[in-house]
């Protein structure tokens, strides 16, 4: 088969799962007029698919820093972080992440994607191993897959598993790098940490815990599950984004081994590409800040994640196994969670639709992103179109 | 436990018939995407069986050069012996 070839191919097995005309992956977006509502088309939109948790886009605080680093330091950096591209503002939120954490060192990548593949092919290399959830985003697919290491999955957030995988590697569990996220990305659920940190110590491995969906929504400040558990000290590398909770785009790696500082020599994610903008540091910067006294958001965040997940739940949906900002609803087939789907977006609900073979199990999924921009209301109205819909999805 | 190849490739027919439907005849030839409808998301599952059945890690980079049920066994069998 050519190259382009298998493109048609491509082409082919999206249309035949598909309906024509209706842009399911990358919807246009025409204008957005706040934190969780757009216009498609000629039609006002809800965002319950973004991952807005804080609904920080539109903080005047983060606006603001971001206008005056604009007109300071320019558009963009147009320069590695090795080069050109490690401005003051870079150099401080590297600090700020770092004191947030109470951790020795952080370091600041371009998106939260490539400090994943910056840290995980930074650690491992050929030779050793990476132990990694079934359920593990493509980030950390990738990364491993860049590292040369070899990939060995466990069953989704099951210990047992994990450390049956382990013992089987002998002595290599000390050249092991297992990887875990707080919240997962595809069902909303949490890994079981104490329980890893604890066999990760017996095995002398390296743990590296992504906190891209659990930054600002779990811990009393907000730095996700290591805080919410107090572990922190037993996970060895913490990676997250700026692209959830933070509302604008980059990524950072906290540790308290020193050699993290190494990884900038030798890490090809983090040197061959250009540094974030200025204005996307000027705007985390201040979104950390508020992301840290956060405590109103994070408690008006779960109200709204607790109140849909129980009304979808007596709605006899089937969903993730733990309530949180990721509501996954659990489909049979593709089909059925199109269909899903576009009666929400006829309603003027815009939600998330993962298919095969993204989707964990074979399954299909509609998966819910709540925000604490959200308000009981739009959650109400929420609820209210999934119960009229139920009966033509499950007919 | 024996590492013998005959042995490997019958347990893991036997294993692979619980992903086929009933009429196909499995031999060491039948290719696992195309014949056995085994896509990349299965092919992982699979694998994750097949490391508790034969009590070894198969780390997913070796699976690059996997098409058949044969070199599926030969892979099994190789990192047995290696042990
Ligand atoms: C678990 C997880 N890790 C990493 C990422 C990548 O983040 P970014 O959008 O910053 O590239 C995502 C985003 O989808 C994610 O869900």
């Amino acid at each position: 088969m050519s190259l382009l070839d298998k493109l048609d191919a491509v082409a082919a097995a999206r249309k035949a799962l598909l309906p024509e005309g209706l842009d399911v992956f990358g919807m246009p977006i025409e204008e957005v007029y706040s934190a969780t509502e757009a216009r498609v088309g000629d039609r006002r939109i809800l965002f319950l698919g973004t991952n807005n948790y804080l609904g920080l886009t539109f903080a005047p605080e983060c606006l603001q820093a971001a206008h005056e680093a604009l007109d300071r330091e320019g558009t963009g950096t147009t320069g590695s972080r090795m080069a050109n591209g490690s401005y003051s503002g870079h150099r401080a939120l590297e600090r700020e992440f770092a004191d947030f954490y109470q951790c020795h060192s952080g370091i600041v990548f371009t998106t939260g994607y490539q400090a994943n593949l910056a840290m995980i092919s930074g650690l491992a290399g050929a030779g050793d191993v990476v132990l990694i959830d079934g359920d593990s985003h493509a980030s950390i697919y990738d990364g491993c897959r860049l590292s040369g290491a070899e990939i060995i999955r466990f069953r989704h957030n099951d210990v047992a598993d994990m450390e049956k995988r382990l013992r089987r590697l002998g002595e290599r569990s000390q050249s092991t790098l297992i990887v875990a996220e707080g919240i997962y990305s595809m069902l909303g659920d949490q890994a079981p940490l104490a329980e890893i940190v604890r066999i990760k110590n017996a095995y002398n491995s390296i743990l590296l815990l992504d906190e891209a969906h659990s930054l600002g929504v779990l811990g009393k400040t907000g730095q996700g599950l290591v805080e919410e558990t107090g572990l922190i000290d037993g996970v060895d590398f913490i990676t997250g984004t700026f692209s959830k909770s933070l509302g604008s785009i980059g990524g950072y790696c906290v540790s308290n081994h020193p050699q993290l500082d190494q990884l900038r020599y030798i890490s090809r994610p983090y040197i061959f590409t250009a540094s974030p903008s200025p204005a996307t540091i000027a705007s985390t910067r201040a979104a950390l800040k508020l992301l840290r006294d956060g405590t109103e958001l994070r408690r008006q965040l779960w109200q709204n994640s607790r109140q849909l997940y129980a009304r979808l739940d007596a709605l006899g949906y089937q969903l993730g196994p733990q309530p949180g900002p990721v509501i996954a609803n659990i489909l049979d087939s593709p089909q059925q969670a199109l269909m899903l789907w576009k009666g929400l977006l006829d309603h003027g609900i815009y939600v998330n639709l993962i298919l095969p073979p993204a989707a964990p199990e074979g399954k299909a999924l509609v998966r819910c992103s709540v925000s604490a921009a959200h308000t009981s209301e739009q959650m109400d109205y929420v609820g209210n179109v999934f119960a009229e819909l139920r009966e033509s999805i499950f007919q | 436990m024996s590492t013998d190849y005959s042995d490997i490739l019958s347990r893991l027919c036997f294993h692979l018939k619980q992903f086929s439907s009933p009429d196909v005849v499995i031999v060491p030839e039948t290719d696992l995407i195309n014949e056995l409808a085994i896509d990349s998301v299965k092919l992982l599952n699979l694998v994750m069986e097949i490391e508790d059945e034969f009590d070894i890690s198969v780390p997913l980079n070796a699976l690059a050069d996997v098409q058949t049920v044969h070199d599926l066994a030969n892979l099994i069998h190789h990192i047995k012996s290696a042990k």
